[in-house]
């Protein structure tokens, strides 16, 4: 009997697999994203591959030319029309290309781009053994004061990774606002998420502190994230999907519940309040909306400056992005349920950002209540539940991003001979000192504060507007009334530099390389750009105002 | 059995985690209170996938799986940086920045 005929005793030939079809991607739509994490595996192979010496060059080199493609890439898409009458949804629904998305990924790049300039400055810190260091530590690994950490100093080691690791936060904060369905949305938050832990940890000097803020930064991070992905899993009970699309329909109605097996879960509405809240809990974590902003002032007191500054900027426009998707393409059947609580959370956020921010003695602390008060600010625009709640929010990101990044460029400049002299009483008479620094950190003071002919005040009065018309005139009320407790600490920052002696062992000025030189005029440019003549700009964010589904 | 207990047992093991977290002083024990309402929201998914009979589900958990796995190797490298240079995992003890 032949071998075949002795299986078939027993076993019978299976149904043919039906043919799986595969997975249309869009690549030349989805560039931006892929140009980034490309580079950043690039990245990782020069820190395997090529000599210590020329690595910073070469990945300096690498991070650059990536960001600027990338956002040349966005161009195009935009100039084809993708932002506004070709929007589509790309990757097997994974991924929208619409106007929002192409609007903050562009923001999101440059301010990048302006953060790798800052991440890559050498000459602030004093040569150690004839080698030039930047802000990050010689070798993660070796014990604060170590015996490990002296010989890596001396053999003039630097932290060259921390260029891939930006690329890698980049490339999923590019698809972080751009997410169409939760589980995108959730592995972008974790892939833009962990390279900051790690990048919080980094700092040259006070390292206790630079790692106590990252232990703070990962735990309460992580803890954020099980509750987004808890979230995720309830509406996904929901809806039986984690089709941004789907579920949409589902809370509006659209789609009536097929099966009556399903009763208890599809389209429960316990199970869509439950985890609606806590996905936008997860999201307003890290935008550092109160009550969920405790992370803020510790983390970016304790990460290394140029990380606290991209930070501040760039998880910010992500996040806002992300959530204005989800706010106005998954939950807008929801709106009656939502608003009430986001009005709550604004007011508390900018009046809780903007006091505490009055007793703050030290100045990364002050920016990071101030860009708690921000976050309130925004989020005035987001409940404004509009066209114009949507083009006014990427407008302010815009503005307030480049502001940030320039800021934090300023702090690092100021030095002692412990590093950076950040606390505020060090910071007296700066203006006789070196009065063009005082005049540049004076004028992003003043844009934060949103005094007329700065971007801040083009920004606060786009999203204010956009706030007033979706009947939330309440809301604009408290944010005056906080803009004006804001102004107060930012101009005591201004007397305390131009009106007061300076100290006889104050701080002195770094001269900077043009790397942060360069990055701190991009800043002041766009300030004073988008204060004079923002009506390119506004015009820009108007047409992208609109989200696919 | 009906799947709807797992549900519960899942909302339950996620609460456990999360009292955890907030209970514990330990960074290590914190951290693995984190992992459990992970797989707490992996065994939500899986039920959710059974009740609905679609497969979204089960993908989900394997992105899950690998993402907790992401988080651990990061996690540990900043924990145990911390403890090398403290000797201390308390959470506690981590006040560097208190005003």
């Amino acid at each position: 009997m032949s071998a075949t005929a002795v299986h078939s005793l027993w076993t019978m030939a299976a149904e043919p697999v039906d043919k799986i079809d595969a997975p249309k991607i869009e690549y030349g739509q989805l560039a931006p994203t892929l140009i980034v994490i490309g580079a950043a595996v690039v990245g990782v192979l020069i820190e395997a591959f090529v000599p210590r010496k020329s690595r910073y060059h070469a990945q300096l080199f690498v991070s650059v030319v990536a960001l600027a493609a990338a956002f040349a890439a966005v161009v195009a898409l935009a100039a084809g029309d993708y932002g506004t009458t070709k929007a589509r949804v790309a990757a097997m629904g994974a991924i929208a290309v619409d106007g929002p998305a192409l609007f903050l990924q562009g923001t999101i790049l440059l301010v990048a781009l302006v953060a790798v300039f800052t991440f890559a400055e050498r000459r602030l810190d004093p040569a150690a053994h004839g080698n030039r260091v930047d802000s990050f530590v010689a070798q993660a690994g070796a014990v604060p004061g170590g015996a490990g950490e002296q010989a890596a100093v001396k053999a003039g080691f630097t932290t060259t990774e921390v260029f891939p690791l930006v690329l890698f936060a980049v490339g999923g904060m590019l698809v972080f606002p751009s997410a169409n369905d939760l589980l995108t949305l959730f592995i972008a938050l974790e892939v833009f998420s962990l390279p900051l832990y790690l990048l919080c940890a980094l700092a040259r000097r006070k390292r206790l502190m630079s790692q106590e803020a990252a232990v703070k930064y990962f735990l309460l991070g992580a803890f954020a994230s099980a509750f987004t992905l808890f979230g995720i899993a309830l509406l996904y009970g929901y809806a039986g999907s984690v089709s941004y699309g789907t579920i949409a329909d589902v809370v509006d109605g659209t789609v009536e519940t097929v099966d009556p097996a399903l009763a208890d879960t599809m389209g429960n509405d316990a199970l869509l309040l439950i985890g609606a809240a806590m996905l936008v809990m997860g999201l307003l974590f890290k935008v550092g909306a109160v009550p969920f902003h405790m992370w803020t002032p510790d983390v970016y007191q304790g990460a290394p400056t140029p990380v606290t500054g991209f930070m501040a900027a760039a998880t910010k426009v992500a996040a806002f992005g992300a959530l204005l998707r989800l706010l106005y393409v998954v939950l807008p059947g929801l709106r009656w349920d939502w608003r009430p609580v986001m009005w709550g959370v604004a007011i508390i956020t900018m009046l809780g950002g903007a006091i505490v921010a009055i007793t703050q003695t030290d100045i990364k602390r002050l920016l990071a209540y101030s860009s708690i008060a921000h976050a309130g600010f925004i989020l005035a625009g987001v409940i404004a539940t509009s066209e114009d709640g949507i083009s006014s929010v990427l407008f302010y990101l815009g503005a307030y991003s480049f502001v940030t990044v320039g800021a934090f460029a300023v702090v690092t400049l100021v030095r002692d001979a412990g590093g950076e002299a950040t606390h505020l009483s060090k910071w007296a008479g700066l203006g006789r000192r070196s009065p063009l620094v005082a005049a540049v950190f004076a004028v992003f003071l003043l844009a934060f504060a949103g005094i007329p002919l700065t971007s801040g005040f083009t920004g606060k009065f786009a999203v204010f507007k956009a706030a007033a018309e979706g009947g939330a005139g309440p809301l604009v009320v408290v944010g005056v009334v906080s803009s004006a407790i804001a102004a107060f600490f930012y101009i005591r920052v201004i007397v305390l530099m131009f009106f007061s002696e300076p100290k006889a062992d104050g701080p002195s000025v770094a001269v900077p390389s043009p790397l942060t030189t360069a990055a701190i005029g991009v800043g002041v440019a766009v300030t004073l750009v988008l204060g004079v003549a923002p009506q390119y700009f506004l015009d820009l964010a108007g047409q992208a105002g609109v989200f696919v589904r | 059995m009906n799947p709807v207990n797992y549900l519960y047992l899942a909302a339950l093991l996620f609460a456990i985690g999360a009292t955890g977290v907030l209970i514990r002083r330990n960074m290590i024990v914190v951290f693995m209170c984190i992992e459990l309402m992970l797989n707490a929201c992996n065994l939500a998914f899986v039920a959710f996938s059974r009740l609905h009979g679609n497969l979204d589900g089960q993908i989900i958990a394997f992105f899950t799986m690998v993402v907790a796995a992401a988080e651990v190797v990061v996690g540990l490298a900043i924990i145990v940086s911390l403890f090398r240079s403290r000797h201390s995992a308390s959470v506690d003890d981590a006040s560097l920045m208190k005003l």
